[in-house]
């Protein structure tokens, strides 16, 4: 499902001096259908880099990376979007909104991008936002003024509507108590079951140990470090 | 995945004497897409929306249309009359300011109604019926169908522009600044609503505006204009989180945050 | 006889204004341009149709003018008398008899032959100017055939009044092609604009523009499907001549109130008058 090969990635910024980072060179990695796999490495080692370029977030400077067969560095941006509408879900960290939108609006929304009618979509929604125990008050309010933990459970939400058949997850687990916690592993569990292939970042090392299958240290493709 | 573009503009050239208004701009979009332009004031991305909709007339450069009916059309070799026609039909021009694209002497059911009567509707029940349907959708009270555009706010103004421009179903929408002048309680409607008539309509919509925080919640590819010239295109989120020309590194991080 | 050339007009400016009225003709509704020149009266007084009058007129031809309908007043009485003396042609108030008719405001109730010509005094000759103001806009609605305005300004209408309340100068389409304003006539009298066997022409002296109707030209009234057009007059009879169908002036005859409805076209109810028909309020 994920297949990468020999990816590199270096950020030019221009306006200071025309200064390049390189942040990864020489990448390889495949994660295949009902898989789960970690990326770990120190704070700065690229992990979110990383997973930024997984979902065509971030532009690589070379080579391959292959999400259900569709090249990232070459796709067209419409082969990218249609990707990431019925393919390619992601968890990230940050709640990013249109204002004023009912948090239920705001999760049955991949699923009314995919043409999914109004009232079964606000259905799914909320199914899952009762699952992730978010009050029932606040459905109808846009979840920008939710606190940190809310935030982090709608994001979740919206990316556990659609069985999108490959995941990436940005700490998941981050900022929520053990209950919802325990959801959210079990969402994982569910997809894998179903045979999503998942990408994640865990800090969360007993999460990491519960739901992974394998753990890839994204500190070998660092360009001190590449073969 | 359909393979034809809705539209496909090809080495879009004007100028304004020694003066570039934009230069050599190529671009397909497909049908379901939203496209914002963004750059500064000055930047021809106006001058670009312009020469697209057919309202200026490029020096050079092809825009080609996938017509309902003939398929693939440049649209500035069309003869005037199929030209107008098309904008009253297929495609639809959403102005920044409400007063431009409205008829402020005529009421709010006249504005709607008016591009309906354009393409031959003449029985007044069915207009009526539409516009109201309309007014709805676009959150206008339904007593409000007979009173003038002056009697309402700027948001109202624009939200019934919208409704006007998409009364006929139109497959191509560009819209200049949208939400510009408008407060941001107001903006925020606004953008949902476009957001949602796009998407349940299936309309791809070219957005033109200097707002970075517009074209993130609207388009799904973005593409950068400074002195007449595109410097980066790509998707919204690559762009404005990746950023690879120096233009458009200076434009990301002079956004002021909140 | 008089030291003006014959009807005013010298022979150049005839020439000119016949030529924008062949145009007319041939191209039935369309507004063509001509050079308005000033007249001996002020503009709202039918400079225009005094134009057109003059470039027709002959001096075989018997001249009618009528102003809402009346020979007697006095508009129709001043333009009467200028052709008496800078043509020197007869007139009449006879609808039969004269072949040349200046009209403000109506079309005689009698039938018109194919030896007449009607001439029309128009204000506004654009129907679309009160919604586009732009005349160069409005040319080009007109060039392309874009009349869906011309609905907007009727859809308005049903809104406001709950029926199409134009009663006057309402917008006629003709033969498929140009919608064109009728001039201030009621819109009783629009049915009679079409397929009339005289020759009308229409003359804009300020707006300088002269448009026409052939004869025998079909000529629809605009109106939407469930609000159809309808001819509508007083419902009443005369009160001289109690005819039942010809259109009637309102008059109010004391200060009590009273009010009497009579023909608008003076010398058709004189003639039935003459015929022995008697109305109500016929002394």
């Amino acid at each position: 499902m994920f297949d990468l090969k020999d990816v590199s990635k270096t950020f030019t910024l221009h306006n200071q001096g025309a200064a390049v980072i390189e942040v990864l060179s020489g990448a390889n990695m495949t994660v295949t259908a009902g898989e789960c796999v970690a990326l770990t490495g120190a704070s700065g080692s690229g992990k979110s880099t990383l997973m930024r370029m997984l979902y065509g977030n971030y532009r690589a400077q070379g080579g391959v990376v292959s999400v259900a067969g569709v090249d990232l560095v070459q796709a067209a941006p419409r082969e990218i979007i249609r990707l990431r509408r019925e393919v390619l879900g992601y968890v990230s960290q940050f709640l990013r909104v249109v204002p004023r939108v009912p948090t239920l609006d705001v999760v049955a929304e991949p699923l009314l991008a995919l043409g999914v009618p109004a009232a079964h979509a606000r259905d799914q929604a909320a199914t899952l936002l009762a699952r992730l125990n978010i009050p029932k008050t606040l459905w109808d309010l846009s979840p920008t003024t939710f606190s940190g933990g809310e935030q982090q459970r709608v994001n979740i939400a919206r990316g556990f509507i659609h069985p999108f058949p490959a995941l990436l997850l940005d700490e998941p687990t981050a900022s929520l108590d053990a209950t919802n916690r325990n959801v959210v592993l079990e969402l994982i569990a569910d997809a894998k079951a179903r045979g999503t292939a998942i990408i994640g970042i865990f800090h969360d090392e007993a999460a990491r140990d519960q739901v992974c299958d394998r753990q890839i240290d994204v500190t070998g493709f660092s360009p001190g470090c590449a073969a | 995945m359909t393979d034809t573009a809705l539209l496909s503009v090809r080495g879009v050239t004007k100028r304004y004497g020694a003066h570039i208004g934009c230069a050599d701009v190529s671009f397909d979009l497909y049908p379901g897409e939203v496209m914002g332009i963004v750059g500064e004031s000055g930047s021809g991305k106006s001058t670009l929306l312009n020469c697209m909709a057919g309202h200026l007339a490029p020096d050079a450069g092809q825009v080609v249309f996938d017509t309902a009916v003939d398929g693939p059309c440049d649209t500035l070799q069309m003869s005037e009359p199929e030209r107008r026609m098309l904008s009253r039909t297929d495609w639809a021009f959403v102005h920044q300011h409400a007063r431009d694209g409205l008829r402020m002497g005529v009421s709010a059911g006249g504005n709607v109604g008016e591009r309906l009567m354009a393409v031959g509707a003449r029985h007044y029940g069915d207009i009526r019926g539409s516009a109201i349907d309309w007014l709805g959708r676009v959150e206008i009270d339904e007593t409000r169908v007979d009173d003038r555009p002056t009697t309402f706010s700027g948001g109202m103004q624009q939200r019934l522009q919208i409704a006007r421009n998409l009364v006929t179903g139109p497959r191509l929408v560009f819209m200049d600044e949208p939400t510009g002048g408008l407060d941001v309680s107001v903006q925020a409607r606004l953008l949902d609503m476009i957001r949602s008539l796009v998407r349940d309509m299936g309309l791809s919509a070219i957005i033109v505006t200097h707002d970075l925080a517009v074209v993130r919640l609207l388009a799904d590819r973005l593409m950068v204009m400074k002195s007449g010239h595109v410097v980066e295109a790509g998707l919204t989120d690559q762009v404005l989180d990746d950023p690879q020309h120096a233009y458009t590194q200076l434009l990301v991080s002079s956004i002021l945050q909140v | 006889m008089t030291d003006y050339n014959f009807a005013y007009l010298d022979e150049q400016t005839k020439r000119m204004i016949r030529r924008a009225i062949l145009k007319g003709l041939a191209v039935p509704g369309y507004q063509v341009p001509f050079a308005s020149r000033e007249m001996p009266m002020p503009y709202g007084w039918g400079t225009g149709g005094v134009q057109v009058s003059a470039a027709v007129m002959t001096t075989d031809d018997q001249f009618k003018v009528i102003d809402q309908g009346a020979d007697d007043t006095t508009n129709a009485v001043s333009i009467r008398s200028f052709f008496e003396r800078t043509a020197g042609v007869a007139t009449t108030t006879q609808t039969a008899e004269a072949t040349v008719i200046q009209t403000r405001h109506r079309i005689p109730e009698q039938d018109l032959t194919e030896d007449q010509i009607l001439v029309y005094q128009v204000p506004i000759p654009e129907p679309l100017r009160f919604l586009e103001p732009r005349e160069s806009e409005t040319r080009k609605m007109h060039s392309l055939e874009e009349y869906g305005l011309m609905h907007v300004k009727l859809y308005e209408d049903i809104s406001r009044h709950g029926h199409i309340a134009t009663s006057y100068a309402y917008p006629v389409k003709v033969e498929g092609r140009y919608v064109m304003d009728p001039s201030p006539i009621p819109k009783f009298d629009n049915p009679k604009l079409s397929d009339c066997p005289a020759i009308q022409l229409f003359g804009a002296g300020r707006e300088q523009r002269i448009y026409a109707l052939p004869p025998y030209t079909q000529v629809v009234s605009l109106d939407f499907e469930d609000h159809p057009f309808v001819a509508s007059k007083a419902d009443h009879p005369c009160g001289l001549c109690g005819v039942e169908d010809s259109y009637l002036d309102e008059v109010i005859i004391d200060d009590a109130g009273g009010r009497m409805f009579v023909c608008s076209d003076t010398d058709y109810c004189t003639a039935r008058q003459a015929d022995g028909f008697k109305g109500k309020d016929a002394a």
